[in-house]
């Protein structure tokens, strides 16, 4: 459970320093008056969709740590055996990097009011998200074909486990799309549509993320 | 109704807030069934959660009925037994008393109480319930499936949890599996408002230290919940991998009848790390919104400012962090690395000092108060005494010589029931006489409440304190029948009668609960807007019960902290939150 304790004691940390800066010290009960006289602990001023994601972010990630503290816990017993690394992780990771830019380079062109170009970069970040989703399927029918099936052996079983709820995660990302995309339809202004973009943006990074991570494991053991 | 600019320095955010940010429901469907608005998701998630925890009372009578008087009820046999404590517990700890206390009390409560008009994401708020319905008809539809339920106990426990012989190893374990991983989901989108809200939709004025202590319980535990509830999710996405696919994640070589099954190589003892480490923050998931409802309930009817706010706030959070790393102390007998238990032993008995301050600071608030005896005052006194009993004997159980010993024996399952089931449960009953008002307009009728508190909190110790001695006699807990045992003897037995009557009376009292909250809402007493004369902001609301967006044409501006009762020279022995202070001398 090493994996996930670390993680959170990292989620802890930042939570302990923003506490700290909350004047967690001070004496409410002296303390009356106006707005204004007590700086800086008022709501914060991220946006709240920014705030949200942050927090989905910090969920899934516990998810995924909870994932490899069981991945190591499981190798640990005596009948691991190491899956084969089908070429094709490779070109899977390169798509997901592809479209991971693609949104990057989608908000770049929010910020900057280019419909075009924004249209143009979630078109295809969204078309090689779903093209990394069908790839992934194809690295799985190149293990079956091996005989290397869900039941083979736990890190077969992982390995499908994994990139399953991985490639879940994606697709609810593209479903996500869907937002920013009916803003654009109906001309909304264009900070509320890069606002969108962006969060969009930036789970795509930290799926990527995630995906890198899973990708080292697969590949060292 | 979000304001970004909150708590920049130097910038005040307008009062007013432009009609078109409120979603406005305009029809029966999109108000009161489809509806975003968060009292309206409260009352749906508390109504769902009080449905089917009734489903486990009645389940828990069948259970009583069978322990008390062996051999009577013949259509009660061993299999049956094992699906209803397996039934009975995953309802109480997770569709009722977590989907409660956040999804009821926390949809409700988090907006008044900070100020807001809504939940930052109502339409996500609104998903959240629904989900989490989805969650509780899946579990219910296990009860109709060939097989039933499952009987693997609620801890679900691989191997046998999927081992056929298990009753409901069919069709039962499957949809409880699901059905989990559906409402972690729901929990999830619930979840990620609670935070936001707190977070982000404070009223001006409203810091941290001025919020109220239900609200920081609330929070808290939410933010243990949504780390938590990931380890259950993997925990059961593995199990159904293993029940479905045929991989060998928990299951280990296993032969039964001779038979060599397709499994090999897993660890249990996986599953019961994954499974703890969302079990014990549970606990606290359920204890840290009792514990801070609990501090209002007190602070507001001893008319009393709640003793060290600050060490209250601080040992929430301290107990919410140390949450994290005691879960193995439920796993002394697993067959784990002995060190670990000396460790988890150990952050086991750290955990109880800011517990212990809390205990001390209610009890601090208390004396010389001015203590109204009203219904939720006895109910928080009575969770006091509840909460500080269980407590006690989980430091015996904390230890790991006593824990063997006591294991697996009504000890530990008198000493659960004592902390996380009775005590949150008679927090659960003050928050609802002492809010009820707010809800409906009306009071809750008095004589009833009495008949009621008097019978379930005396009823609960009648249950729940012989069980301790059953446990050291070393009765086992989930037997169907103890048989001819030379180790129990006869005053155990009847004992156990006893308790099952004592069981049955309790269960009655809460019929008269429940009549009481139906016929309250047109027959009790007018309440008015602030019955229990309380400072925080849900009493200050414009309308009773509070209209949709809370708060009329003006957001609330808050000046002053939560628990200004009684203040030395005021006019009234209570201060609103959102009053300003009296001009000062210059």
């Amino acid at each position: 459970m090493g994996i996930v304790i670390l993680l959170i004691a990292g989620l802890a940390g930042i939570v302990f320093w923003w506490l700290s800066t909350q004047r967690l010290g001070s004496k409410p009960w002296l303390e009356q008056g106006a707005i204004g006289e007590f700086p800086g602990t008022g709501a914060t001023a991220l946006p709240a969709g920014k705030l949200g994601l942050g927090v989905l972010v910090a969920v899934i990630a516990a998810l995924f740590a909870l994932f490899l503290s069981a991945y190591v816990m499981r190798m640990q017993i005596g009948d691991w055996s190491p899956l084969p690394k089908p070429r094709l992780l490779w070109v899977n990771t390169g798509v997901l990097v592809l479209s991971s830019a693609a949104l990057h380079w989608a908000m770049r062109a929010a910020g900057r009011g280019e419909r075009d170009a924004l249209a143009g970069g979630l078109l295809v970040g969204a078309a090689s998200a779903l093209g990394f989703v069908l790839l992934q399927l194809l690295a799985w029918r190149e293990l079956v074909a091996l005989g290397y099936g869900v039941a083979s052996g736990p890190a077969g079983g992982f390995f499908y486990l994994l990139t399953a709820v991985h490639a879940i995660h994606l697709l609810g990302g593209v479903a996500a799309l869907a937002l920013p995309i009916a803003k654009m339809r109906r001309d909304a202004p264009a900070g509320e549509i890069g606002a969108s973009v962006e969060l969009c943006a930036l789970y795509w990074h930290f799926l990527l993320i995630v995906w890198i991570v899973l990708f080292a494991v697969l590949l060292l053991t | 109704m979000v304001d970004t600019a909150f708590g920049a320095p130097g910038t005040i955010p307008p009062a007013e807030v432009a009609d078109v940010e409120l979603y406005h429901p305009h029809s029966f469907v999109t108000k009161y069934v489809f509806s975003q608005d968060a009292k309206v998701i409260a009352i749906q998630y508390s109504l769902t959660a009080v449905a089917i925890g009734l489903i486990a009372l009645v389940l828990s009578w069948l259970m009583r009925l069978q322990l008390g008087f062996p051999g009577t009820f013949s259509f009660i046999d061993p299999n049956q037994y094992l699906q209803l404590i397996t039934m009975h517990g995953m309802i109480m700890v997770i569709y009722l008393l977590t989907a409660l206390f956040l999804g009821g009390f926390g949809n409700y409560l988090i907006p008044l109480m900070v100020g807001a008009r809504d939940m930052v994401f109502p339409y996500v708020n609104m998903l959240s319930y629904w989900i989490y319905l989805l969650a509780v008809l899946v579990l219910v539809a296990s009860f109709f499936v060939p097989g039933g339920p499952t009987g693997a106990g609620w801890t679900l426990y691989p191997p046998q949890a999927i081992l056929p012989n298990t009753p409901g190893h069919e069709y039962g374990i499957i949809l409880m599996l699901v059905s989990l991983i559906i409402f972690i989901i729901g929990f999830t989108m619930g979840g990620l408002n609670y935070v936001v809200t707190v977070l982000q939709g404070r009223a001006r004025g409203m810091t941290l230290m001025r919020l109220p202590l239900t609200v920081w319980g609330i929070f808290t535990a939410t933010v243990l919940a949504l780390l938590a509830f990931p380890a259950l999710f993997v925990g059961c996405v593995m199990m159904l991998f293993d029940r479905l696919l045929g991989t060998s994640f928990f299951m280990p070589a296993i032969s039964q009848l001779g038979e060599q099954l397709k499994y090999g190589g897993g660890s249990p003892i996986l599953f019961q790390h994954l499974f703890w480490f969302f079990g014990h923050p549970e606990v606290y998931i359920v204890a840290l919104p009792a514990f801070g409802i609990v501090s209002d309930l007190i602070s507001t009817h001893a008319r009393k400012n709640i003793f060290g706010y600050r060490m209250m706030v601080w040992a929430i959070v301290g107990i919410g962090a140390l949450s994290f790393i005691v879960w193995a102390h439920h796993m002394y007998v697993s067959g784990m690395n002995p060190y670990f238990g000396f460790f988890f032993a150990t952050t086991t008995l750290i955990i109880a000092v800011p517990t212990a301050i809390k205990v001390y600071n209610w009890i601090l608030t208390l004396w010389r108060g001015d203590i109204h005896l009203t219904i939720p005052m006895l109910f928080a006194l009575a969770f006091i005494v509840t909460f500080l009993n269980g407590g006690l004997t989980g430091l015996f159980l904390g230890n790991v010589v006593v824990d063997v010993p006591l294991s697996d024996t009504l000890f530990v399952v008198a000493h659960f029931h004592m902390v996380m089931g009775v005590a949150p449960i008679l927090v659960v009953f003050g928050a609802i006489y002492h809010w009820y008002p707010k809800i409906t307009g009306r009071m809750l009728n008095e004589a009833m409440g009495q008949i009621h508190f008097w019978v379930t909190f005396i009823g609960a110790y009648a249950i729940f304190f012989p069980m301790h001695y059953l446990g050291l006699l070393g009765m086992p807990r989930r037997y169907h029948d103890m048989g001819q045992t030379s180790f129990v003897p006869d005053s155990a037995h009847t004992l156990n009668a006893f308790i099952s009557v004592a069981a049955l009376t309790v269960g009655a009292a809460q019929v008269v609960f429940l009549f009481n909250l139906f016929w309250s809402v047109r027959h009790g007493k007018e309440a008015g807007g602030n019955p229990w004369r309380a400072t925080t902001l849900e009493w200050q609301t414009p309308q009773t019960p509070p209209g949709h967006g809370n708060w009329g044409d003006e957001l609330p501006v808050v000046h002053r902290w939560a628990y200004d009762y009684s203040v030395p020279g005021a006019e009234r022995d209570f201060i609103p939150q959102n009053e300003p202070p009296a001009a000062r001398p210059a």
